[in-house]
């Protein structure tokens, strides 16, 4: 404990948690972008093994929740394969994968909402499919996907506490060690979720800095 | 590697647990119903000291963790208040608050379409606000957003496995009792890993007949 008054005295140990929350929730936001634009875009494939792919993945990790799966992949996986991995890679692995395969649903309905006669005219110019994404698609498209992805971060964010339940101390198992030997629950889980509730802001900021950097140049309406 | 002896020995656990789960989320789902009701009607208020509560505990709840909530209220019923509710009832409570503050926002789109007339007409018979929104605005307001609630009732089923960390015997929590007490954890976690896949499967289905009927009434 430090000399500081109460509730503040609790908050060197808290945040001794915040450098893995936010690890994890980074780490997982990059594993969710990833998969949500590799399958997002495989959904709307011409393959339709790629297509089925995309399905499958979007069901099983969107269907199952985020902590059973977090539980599957650390408990059973072992059992069945062999692999083993440490509880922090399984949670930023899992946490974003299931924000993932939401995150490709955003993206289809970003690619659906260009219109047609883009696909059209960049076959007329003899692009690639990937010259097509790269350069006629997907500047069009992000601007969509901005809002919805913020919102998932934030999902993604709340989902990192669950990673206290397979053993990684973050800000909620720290709070749960000092709940154990204190028992001042009121303030330590009171300052959890202020705590919570600050980095959820920062977020937000960050995604309009993200909307606001991305609409500049357009000129026509509401942005798409 | 997969044993069906253990499939079978797991399951009696896996379906009771599978019942507290759904009372948990049927009890979840209509506090969430009424309490996001509630915000939305409060947020439209001119007062601001009604309205601006209801902002703030929407906004708040939203942007913080449902274990970290859940944690808050188990603890601060044992070491503050000394006893309290049993675990099932505060995860219901939980879990109800949390996704009020989601159906908040969906209830608000349902109001905001409707048109201005339709208040000022109730105004104009000299109705209460009551009345309003009993007679005129709900009516109209809620069949087509039917289906978006449909959707948070599907998120809190898959939340709903949190309960597991406050005790409460559910099915991830029977799950991995047994898989503590046998040593083997891929049977028990791949079946509620795969009922909650079909269980959601089935609910999107339903969600999206939903939408076509309601879509059908409202056109």
């Amino acid at each position: 404990m430090s000399n500081l008054p109460p509730p503040l005295d609790l908050l060197p140990f808290l945040l001794e948690g915040l450098s893995i929350t936010v690890v994890i929730t980074v780490g997982g936001c990059a594993v969710a972008i990833v998969l949500s634009v590799l399958f997002g875009v495989w959904s709307k494939s011409t393959d339709p093994i790629l297509r089925w792919l995309s399905a499958i993945y979007i069901t099983l990790f969107r269907g199952a929740s985020a902590l059973i799966l977090l539980y599957w992949f650390y408990f059973a996986m072992p059992e069945l394969t062999n692999i083993r991995l440490d509880a922090i890679t399984t949670g930023i692995l899992v946490l974003g994968a299931n924000v993932g395969a939401y995150g490709a649903e955003v993206v289809r309905a970003s690619l659906e909402s260009v219109p047609k006669g883009q696909y059209q005219a960049a076959a007329a110019l003899n692009l690639s499919r990937w010259q097509t994404m790269r350069h006629i698609i997907f500047p069009q498209a992000i601007l969509s996907m901005i809002p919805p992805f913020g919102n998932l971060m934030i999902e993604l964010l709340k989902g990192t506490a669950l990673v206290s339940t397979i053993t990684v101390a973050d800000l909620t198992l720290q709070g749960k060690f000092l709940r154990d030997d204190t028992h001042r629950s009121f303030e330590i889980f009171g300052l959890l979720l202020v705590i919570y509730f600050l980095l959820s802001m920062t977020i937000t900021a960050i995604f309009r800095l993200l909307e606001h950097r991305y609409s500049r140049g357009r000129d026509y309406g509401g942005g798409n | 590697m997969w044993k069906w002896d253990v499939v079978w020995q797991v399951m009696p656990d896996i379906l009771s647990g599978l019942v507290v789960t759904l009372e948990a989320v049927a009890g979840g789902m209509v506090l969430a119903l009424l309490l996001g009701l509630l915000w939305a009607v409060m947020r439209r208020s001119k007062m601001s000291y009604i309205s601006w509560p209801a902002w703030a505990i929407v906004e708040f709840v939203r942007s913080t963790p449902l274990l970290v909530q859940l944690f808050f209220v188990y603890y601060v019923m044992i070491d503050v208040v000394g006893r309290g509710f049993s675990p099932l009832m505060t995860g219901i409570l939980v879990l109800g608050v949390h996704y009020s503050c989601y159906t908040a926002e969906v209830y608000r789109a349902g109001l905001d379409g409707i048109a201005r007339g339709q208040w000022n007409a109730a105004k104009a018979l000299n109705l209460t606000p009551y009345q309003t929104y009993r007679y005129v605005i709900l009516p109209q307001a809620i069949p087509p957003i039917l289906p978006n609630l449909g959707n948070y009732l599907i998120a809190m089923l898959k939340e709903a496995p949190l309960l597991s960390t406050i005790t409460v015997l559910e099915i991830l929590n029977e799950a991995k009792i047994f898989g503590n007490e046998h040593y083997r954890y891929l049977e028990p976690l791949t079946i509620v890993g795969v009922l909650f896949i079909v269980l959601s499967l089935l609910a999107g289905l339903s969600v999206e007949w939903l939408r076509k009927r309601t879509a059908a009434m409202t056109s």
